[in-house]
């Protein structure tokens, strides 16, 4: 059903990087949430310089695993180690000093709201080197630039449309040219147009800046076409993985549910309840 | 039997979580204490935070005061004027403001007006990932968000209270002197003569020192903890205003008894 | 978003009108005026009972204040109270015999220290004594002393 190759220009390259040391590399993690297992014996690595996407169903835990990858949250057990350092072993400081090498989408872009767009870009530039602010304003506004908004930059977080606002959040996550970008779902609720934009701008970024781009989406089309490598997660594991290219020929049944949108499939279309026979019935 | 059993398990696991809630309020209110240097850095953190609470709430804490005074003044005539005191109109008008009513009619009206808007602020801070967003920009939301607030609830109850209480005898002054007729002379000498600076002035502004920690902390805690939704934001302003008041009233009796329970 | 300026403007007018208001509720509402005057010089009173009466009670002569208690200890030698007044520096003609009596406002009311001067031609110096003193009348033995006095008539 997608015959022609990823847009990605330089996919014969990245083939060959994907064994390049990996900057996150996850391993045996379990993690759970009240009685609930989100991450049974997971293992993921994300290769530098490539956009790795993880796709899976709503509710199968990918904003967690960008909470785990950042430290927001800890595993119950397993390793999670990004950039040489073990997330779960730093203290509050290390976990900081990680950040301000990273940044995050977040899925309601998050902008602080009493901030003007400007400061909002400013805001990690303010707070965590001490440039001049004329350093700081020609540096805002490149940013801008590169996300096309420089026009935008005294208009009010509220002033903005959704996709405008996720393209200012991307400018604030690249302010202190991070070495890896966590997008959390997008792709979510953008039209065509400003979901056109942001898959440009998530390539352009990732193939400009040598950054390494984590993608976490259940948008199939634009995540196919975007990313290089693809992790497919349900229950908790690992169920797939592969270029969008060999996924897309991929027969399994799982993976031809999710990537064609089956409604009927290894993941059923009801929630799991003793046969309707004896419920209806049982009510005497 | 298991009735019973299972009675007696809620109500255990109920007053763990109490408990448990508690402590956490309390750990955050020390984190929030603790982080409070990064304030002196950025004063005007804390400038923005003063504003926000103090001089947004003076038209209703100088309203209220002046009519809490008129209705002392008025009240207060008609029982000392049977006893023939209403020479002392003063003291009574003076003391009831600057012990209690000031710093606790002060407290509660804060609660409603700026305590509420906390706790939404940062209820629709944490529900729109910005508290998170924060986080992941290597900033202490609780350095950076949680403590000028506190500072400035701290620094703006005190002086609100004053305000009330200082409104609040010109009021009855201008019920007792101006429409009743009570010797002017009488109403300020009476009131000098029996106000205290230490005992009434001093343990009031303590007073209105302790509600406005309480007062913030509360709808701190109540929005940093909310749940991050519209409805959870919306419980949680609730639960902050009657908390609050609640805390407010019962430390106003503890406090009394503490400071003038000996005479 | 307010305005830069108009902030620290708005920020400084509460903060002032709120100092304002502590200023008033300390120099006209309380006591603090009448504690300002630190200066003058102290007096010293012996007394068999001071009744009820208080650090802070005024000390007046012919009605009119004075000066104030600033301490009441016990000597336990003695077994009388000894009384420190301070009186304000302008009244310095107090004459050496002087009788200092401890008085009730009202039938009820609070215990005062009224003054009542003497005729010598020598004037009480800081850290002098009131010689002559009279203790406060206490209700509870005034009633048994005209109780007493009754029985005796009848």
């Amino acid at each position: 059903m997608f015959a022609e190759p990823p847009v990605n220009p330089d996919s014969g390259a990245s083939s060959k990087e994907s064994h390049a040391e990996p900057l996150v590399e996850i391993r045996d993690l379990c993690f759970r949430r009240g009685d609930q297992l989100i991450f049974a014996d997971l293992n993921l690595d994300l290769p530098c310089g490539l956009v790795t996407a993880v796709m899976g169903p709503s509710g199968s835990g990918k904003t967690t695993l960008l909470k785990l990858i950042t430290g927001q949250l800890k595993p119950d057990a397993g390793s999670i180690r990004v950039a040489g350092e073990e997330i779960t072993r730093l203290d509050q400081q290390g976990l900081f000093r990680l950040r301000r090498r990273m940044g995050m989408l977040f899925q309601s872009s998050a902008l602080l709201t009493d901030l003007s767009v400007f400061d909002n870009v400013a805001y990690p530039l303010r707070e965590h080197t001490r440039l001049s602010p004329s350093l700081i304003r020609k540096l805002v506004l490149l940013k801008l630039e590169a996300v096309g908004l420089r026009g935008a930059w005294s208009l009010m977080p509220s002033e903005l449309s959704g996709g405008m606002a996720r393209r200012v959040a991307l400018a604030r996550a690249i302010a202190l040219d991070p070495m890896m970008i966590l997008y959390d779902e997008p792709f979510t609720g953008q039209d065509p147009i400003s979901m056109g934009m942001l898959m440009a701008l998530i390539r352009k970024l990732n193939d400009a800046a040598r950054l390494t781009s984590i993608l976490v989406s259940h948008d199939v089309q634009e995540t196919l076409r975007i990313a290089d490598w693809i992790y497919l997660i349900a229950e908790g594991r690992v169920l797939a993985q592969g270029t969008p290219a060999a996924l897309t020929r991929d027969p399994s049944p799982w993976v031809r549910q999710f990537l064609d949108g089956l409604p009927d499939g290894p993941v059923h279309f009801h929630y799991p309840a003793p046969p309707l026979a004896k419920d209806l019935l049982g009510w005497g | 039997m298991g009735m019973t059993r299972t009675a007696l398990m809620q109500l255990g696991t109920s007053v763990l979580a109490g408990l448990e809630r508690l402590g956490r309020a309390h750990l955050l209110l020390l984190a929030t204490l603790c982080a409070s240097d990064e304030v002196l850095r950025r004063p005007r953190l804390v400038l923005e935070q003063v504003f926000n609470i103090g001089t947004l709430s003076l038209v209703i804490v100088g309203v209220s005061g002046l009519f809490v005074g008129m209705v002392l003044g008025l009240q207060g005539y008609t029982v000392l004027a049977k006893f023939g005191a209403a020479e002392s109109l003063g003291i009574l008008v003076a003391a009831s403001l600057v012990r209690e009513l000031g710093p606790v009619v002060t407290a509660l009206l804060v609660a409603g007006r700026a305590g509420s808007a906390l706790t939404a602020e940062i209820g629709l801070m944490k529900a729109t990932e910005q508290l998170a967003a924060l986080e992941m920009m290597a900033v202490d939301p609780i350095r950076r968000i949680l403590a000028p607030r506190l500072l400035g609830g701290l620094i703006s109850m005190p002086l609100l209270a004053a305000i009330f209480s200082a409104v609040g005898v010109v009021g009855g002054y201008f019920v007792g002197v101006g429409l009743l007729g009570v010797d002017a002379g009488a109403y300020w000498g009476q009131m000098q003569a029996r106000i205290d600076v230490q005992e009434d002035l001093v343990n009031g502004v303590i007073k209105s020192l302790v509600f406005g920690l309480v007062v913030t902390s509360v709808a701190l805690f109540q929005g940093y903890e909310a749940v991050p939704t519209a409805e959870g934001v919306s419980r949680a302003t609730t639960r902050a205003v009657v908390q609050s008041a609640l805390l407010v009233l019962g430390l106003d009796f503890i406090l009394t008894a503490l400071m003038f329970g000996g005479d | 978003m307010v305005k830069r300026g108009m902030l620290e403007l708005l920020v400084g007018l509460f903060v002032s009108l709120g100092f304002v208001a502590l200023f008033f509720l300390a120099m006209q509402v309380s006591n603090l005026s009448l504690n300002l005057d630190q200066g003058g010089y102290r007096l010293t009173a012996r007394f068999g009972n001071v009744g009820s009466l208080r650090a802070r009670a005024p000390v007046t002569m012919a009605g009119v204040r004075i000066g104030r208690v600033e301490s009441i200890q016990f000597d336990q030698h003695t077994y009388e109270a000894v009384v420190v007044m301070r009186i304000d520096p302008q009244i310095n003609a107090i004459p050496e015999d002087t009788i200092a009596s401890i008085l009730t406002a009202g039938l009820l009311g609070e215990q005062y220290i009224g003054l009542e001067p003497g005729s010598s031609p020598d004037f009480l110096q800081d850290g002098d004594e009131i010689t002559h003193t009279q203790s406060a009348l206490v209700l509870e033995r005034m009633i048994g002393q005209f109780l007493f006095k009754k029985a005796g008539e009848g």
